[in-house]
C-alpha cells in the first residue's frame, strides 16, 4: 500500500495509534497513521487544529505526556523505536532525530545563556566534548542559521522571536540528525521571519538530506517547501501526494474543503466546512468525514474507507474512488468525479 | 554574567520603596547583630561566665572558668551602671556581655539550623517534584504530618533525643542539638515550596524542549529546574530565621537548648524571670529585647523580599521610571513623531514600555 519504497525511507511509521487516557475513556488522538519520509524529502503534515498533527509529532519523539500510550511502529533507518529502552530513547533525540516546537519564546532556558544550551545538548549525548568544542560547535551552528558567533553568550531574552526560533532550530541540527519534525515552527512569527526560517530549512534539507516533516495549518507553507503533503483528519491521514498533485487536484473532499478555506488576496468570499470535528472519544462508525462531507452517500456513515491509490502518486481514504473500501460492498456512486471533474484551482 | 545579575537585581529596581525600606531596615538590625556575633570576643567587656576583672579570671579551670585571688568581684544583681551599662546576674555575670555573646550562638543556630532544613528540603522538594506519582504522594504525607505537629513540642523532642544521643558518644558540641532540632521543623517548608515550583517549572517549554534534545533526567533537574525554582528559597529562608530565632528561644527558656553557664538568650530570659519577681528588671529585659529587635529585623527582610519577589504585589507598588523616556517622547512630539501635545496618559504608557522592552529584558513572567 505504499507509494514509496520502504526500503530508502530514512523514517518510516507504520499504523501509529496515540491515545490518552481521560476520565471519559480513551481518546485516540492518532489512529492508525502509515507514513515513509525519504531522506532529503519534506513532508507537509497538515489538518485543522486537534485533528493529531502534534500528538503525533510528539509520538515521534516519545514525548507524550503521562496517560498516553502509543503503539504501531517507527522504523529510523529501520531500526525500531517505539519500545527501545529509554537511556537508547535519548540518545536518539537530538542525536537522530530532533524536533523543533512552535512558539520559540519560551522554548530555552530563560536563565541559561544561549551557548550553555548548545553545551548541555552536546554534552548530552557526547559527555567526552570539553566545554570549548562544544561552544565552537554552537557558534558554527549559529552562523548557519545567521545568528552572529559573536551573540553565542547572551540570554535568551536578549534575542527576537525569530532569532529565538532560529536558535531553536540550530540546537535541533547541531548534532546532524537524520530527520527534523517542525511542530509549527514559524506559527508565532511574522511573515517576513517566516520566509527566512524555511528558506533556511529547505537548505539544510538539501544540503545534509535530513528527512523533514514540517507540521502546519498553513497550506501555503506546505505549497512553498515540501514534496508530499498529508492531510489528517481526527487522527487520521485522509489524503496523502504530492503537493501539486494534492493542491491541483484535491481528491477527498476534506482536502477540497480544506483548500477552499485558504484566504488569499483573491478570496471575495470566506468558505468554510460547516459542522466540527467528531468526538475522538466516540468517534463515528463509518467514515469520519461523512457527518460534515458534502459528498456523503448511501454507506458513507458505516463503512470506514482505507487509503487507496486515486490517480497519480496520490492515495485518498474516501468510498467515492474504489478500492477505498475494505468490504469490497461498495459500488462508488456513478456521480463520483472523474480525474477531470476533481481538477480544481488552487488558490 | 553581568546580564544575570542585571537580571536578579531588576525586581529590586522595580519594587515599591516601601518594601526596599524594609528590607534596608531589617538588613540593618540584622548587620548589626551579625557584627556583634563575629567580633563577640572584642566587643563584650567580659566574658559569658567572667564574674570578676579580666586580670584574674582564668577561662581554662574547670566548665566554665574562675576567678583567682581576685580582689573584688561583679556585684550581684546589680542594676545598670557606668560599669555595667545592662547590669549583672545573679550569677555576677555581666549582661550586655551575655547579650552580646548570646547573639553568636543565635546567628549559629540560625545559620545551621535552616541550612541543615534546606540541604534535606530542597532536593526532596526537586526530586519529589519531578518524580511526582506515589512516591511524591508518600513524601507530601510525611511532610504534612511532620509541618502537623507542634513544632515547639517537636523541637524539644528532637533536641532531648539528640542530646541524650551524643553525650553517649562523648561528643560536645553545644548547639547542634538545637540547631538539628530547629532545624528539622522547618524541612516541610522548604520541601513545599520547591515541590509546588518544581511541579509547575517542570512542565514548561523550555524542560520538554531540553528533554526532546536527549537531556537526562538528573541534568534537567539540576540544570534547567533547579535554577529556576532557587529564586523562591531567600525569602522562606529570612522568615525561618526569624522563627528560627524564636524557637531557638523558646527552647532556652524550657531549658532543652544549650547547657548554664553558655550565653543564649531564651536561657538568660529563663535565669532571669526570679530576678524581676523581685524587681530586678534587667536581667531578663536585655535578653528580650535582643530577641525580638533580632527577629524582627530577619522578619523585616523577609516580608520585605516577599513583597519584593512577588510580582503581584510588585506591580501594584510600581513607581518606576526610565530617565529621559519623557522627554525622549517629548522631542519625538515636536519633531513631529507624535500628537503634537503628547498627553500625559501617552507618556506615562511610553514610561512602562520603554521599562519593559528598552532594556532588552523583555523576559516573559
Amino acid at each position: 500500500m505504499s507509494a514509496v519504497t520502504t526500503t530508502e525511507a530514512v523514517l518510516s511509521i507504520r499504523d501509529l495509534r496515540v491515545a490518552y487516557a481521560t476520565p471519559a475513556g480513551m481518546l485516540h488522538a492518532v489512529d492508525g497513521v502509515s507514513l515513509d519520509i525519504a531522506p532529503g524529502e519534506a513532508v507537509g503534515l497538515v489538518g485543522e487544529s486537534g485533528c493529531g498533527k502534534s500528538t503525533m509529532g510528539k509520538a515521534l519523539m516519545q514525548l507524550l505526556p503521562p496517560g498516553a500510550e502509543m503503539s504501531g511502529s517507527v522504523e529510523l533507518e529501520g531500526e525500531e523505536t517505539v519500545g527501545i529502552p529509554t537511556r537508547a530513547l535519548r540518545k536518539l533525540r537530538g542525536e537522530d532525530m530532533a524536533l523543533v516546537f512552535q512558539e520559540p519564546m519560551t522554548r530555552l532556558d530563560p536563565l541559561m545563556k544561549v551557548s550553555d544550551h548548545f553545551v548541555e545538548a552536546i554534552r548530552a549525548h557526547r559527555p567526552r566534548t570539553s566545554k570549548d568544542e562544544a561552544r565552537a560547535m554552537a557558534r558554527e551552528a549559529l552562523q548557519q542559521m545567521g545568528i552572529p558567533p559573536t551573540r553565542a553568550d547572551n540570554y535568551p531574552h536578549e534575542f527576537s522571536g525569530g532569532m529565538r526560533q532560529r536558535i531553536m532550530i540550530a540546537l535541533g541540527i547541531v548534532m546532524r540528525p537524520k530527520v527534523v519534525i517542525a511542530d509549527e515552527p514559524t506559527t508565532a512569527l511574522d511573515v517576513i521571519v517566516e520566509a527566512q526560517i524555511l528558506d533556511l530549512m529547505d537548505r539544510l534539507r538539501r544540503d545534509s538530506g535530513l528527512g523533514l516533516i514540517l507540521i502546519t495549518h498553513n497550506l501555503g507553507i506546505v505549497a512553498e517547501t515540501c514534496d508530499r503533503v498529508a492531510v489528517m483528519y481526527a487522527g487520521r491521514i485522509v489524503e496523502v501526494g504530492p503537493v501539486e498533485e494534492v493542491f491541483t487536484a484535491p481528491r477527498h473532499p476534506y482536502t477540497q474543503g480544506l483548500l477552499r478555506s485558504v484566504i488569499s488576496t483573491d478570496t471575495t468570499e470566506l468558505a468554510s466546512i460547516d459542522g466540527f470535528p467528531p468526538n475522538l472519544l466516540d468517534p463515528p462508525e463509518g467514515c469520519r468525514f461523512a457527518p460534515r462531507c458534502d459528498q456523503a452517500f448511501g454507506p458513507c456513515p458505516t463503512v470506514d474507507p482505507v487509503l487507496t491509490p486515486v490517480g497519480g502518486a496520490s492515495r485518498a481514504a474516501c468510498l467515492l474512488y474504489p478500492g477505498a473500501d475494505p468490504t469490497g460492498t461498495v459500488d462508488p456512486p456513478a456521480a463520483a468525479p472523474t480525474d477531470d471533474e476533481a481538477r480544481w484551482e488552487a488558490p | 554574567m553581568r546580564a544575570r545579575i542585571a537580571h536578579a537585581l531588576r525586581p529590586w529596581r522595580r519594587a515599591n520603596p516601601g518594601a526596599r525600606g524594609l528590607v534596608i531596615a531589617g538588613l540593618l538590625i540584622t548587620f548589626a547583630f551579625g557584627f556583634m556575633a563575629v567580633f563577640a570576643d572584642t566587643v563584650a567587656p567580659y566574658g559569658q561566665s567572667q564574674y570578676c576583672a579580666d586580670e584574674f579570671f582564668d577561662p581554662s579551670v574547670g566548665e566554665s572558668g574562675v576567678c583567682i585571688a581576685a580582689p573584688e568581684e561583679n556585684p550581684r544583681r546589680e542594676a545598670p551602671s557606668a560599669a555595667h551599662p545592662f547590669g549583672t546576674t545573679d550569677n555576677r555575670f555581666d549582661v550586655l556581655s551575655r547579650v552580646i555573646l548570646g547573639s553568636r550562638l543565635a546567628f549559629a543556630v540560625v545559620a545551621c539550623s535552616t541550612l541543615f532544613a534546606m540541604l534535606i528540603g530542597v532536593p526532596l522538594g526537586l526530586f519529589s517534584g519531578y518524580i511526582g506519582g506515589r512516591l511524591d504522594r508518600a513524601l507530601v504525607l510525611v511532610m504534612d504530618t511532620i509541618y502537623a505537629f507542634p513544632s515547639l513540642l517537636l523541637a524539644i523532642l528532637i533536641a532531648f533525643a539528640l542530646r541524650l544521643r551524643l553525650e553517649q558518644l562523648g561528643i560536645d558540641a553545644p548547639f547542634v542539638p538545637a540547631a538539628i532540632s530547629v532545624g528539622t521543623v522547618y524541612i516541610p517548608q522548604y520541601f513545599r515550596v520547591i515541590r509546588n515550583h518544581t511541579l509547575s517549572v517542570k512542565e514548561e517549554p523550555y524542560v520538554e524542549a531540553a528533554r526532546s534534545l536527549g537531556a537526562k533526567p538528573r541534568t534537567i533537574v539540576s540544570r534547567y529546574i533547579f535554577f529556576n525554582v532557587v529564586s523562591s528559597i531567600p525569602v522562606l529562608f529570612t522568615l525561618n530565621a526569624a522563627d528560627a530565632v524564636l524557637t531557638m528561644a523558646a527552647l532556652g527558656f524550657l531549658g532543652y537548648g544549650v547547657k548554664f553557664p553558655t550565653a543564649e538568650w531564651g536561657l538568660d530570659v529563663n535565669l532571669g524571670l526570679a530576678d524581676s519577681v523581685a524587681g530586678d528588671w534587667w536581667t531578663a529585659f536585655w535578653p528580650g529585647v535582643a530577641i525580638t529587635l533580632l527577629v524582627t529585623g530577619l522578619s523585616l527582610v523577609g516580608e520585605g523580599l516577599n513583597d519584593i519577589v512577588n510580582p503581584l504585589l510588585r506591580v501594584k507598588g510600581y513607581r518606576g521610571k526610565v530617565r529621559g523616556a519623557r522627554a525622549a517622547l517629548r522631542a519625538a512630539g515636536d519633531r513631529g513623531g507624535l500628537a503634537d501635545d503628547p498627553a500625559e496618559p501617552a507618556a506615562e504608557g511610553g514610561d512602562l514600555a520603554s521599562e519593559d522592552y528598552g532594556k532588552g529584558e523583555g523576559v516573559n513572567r
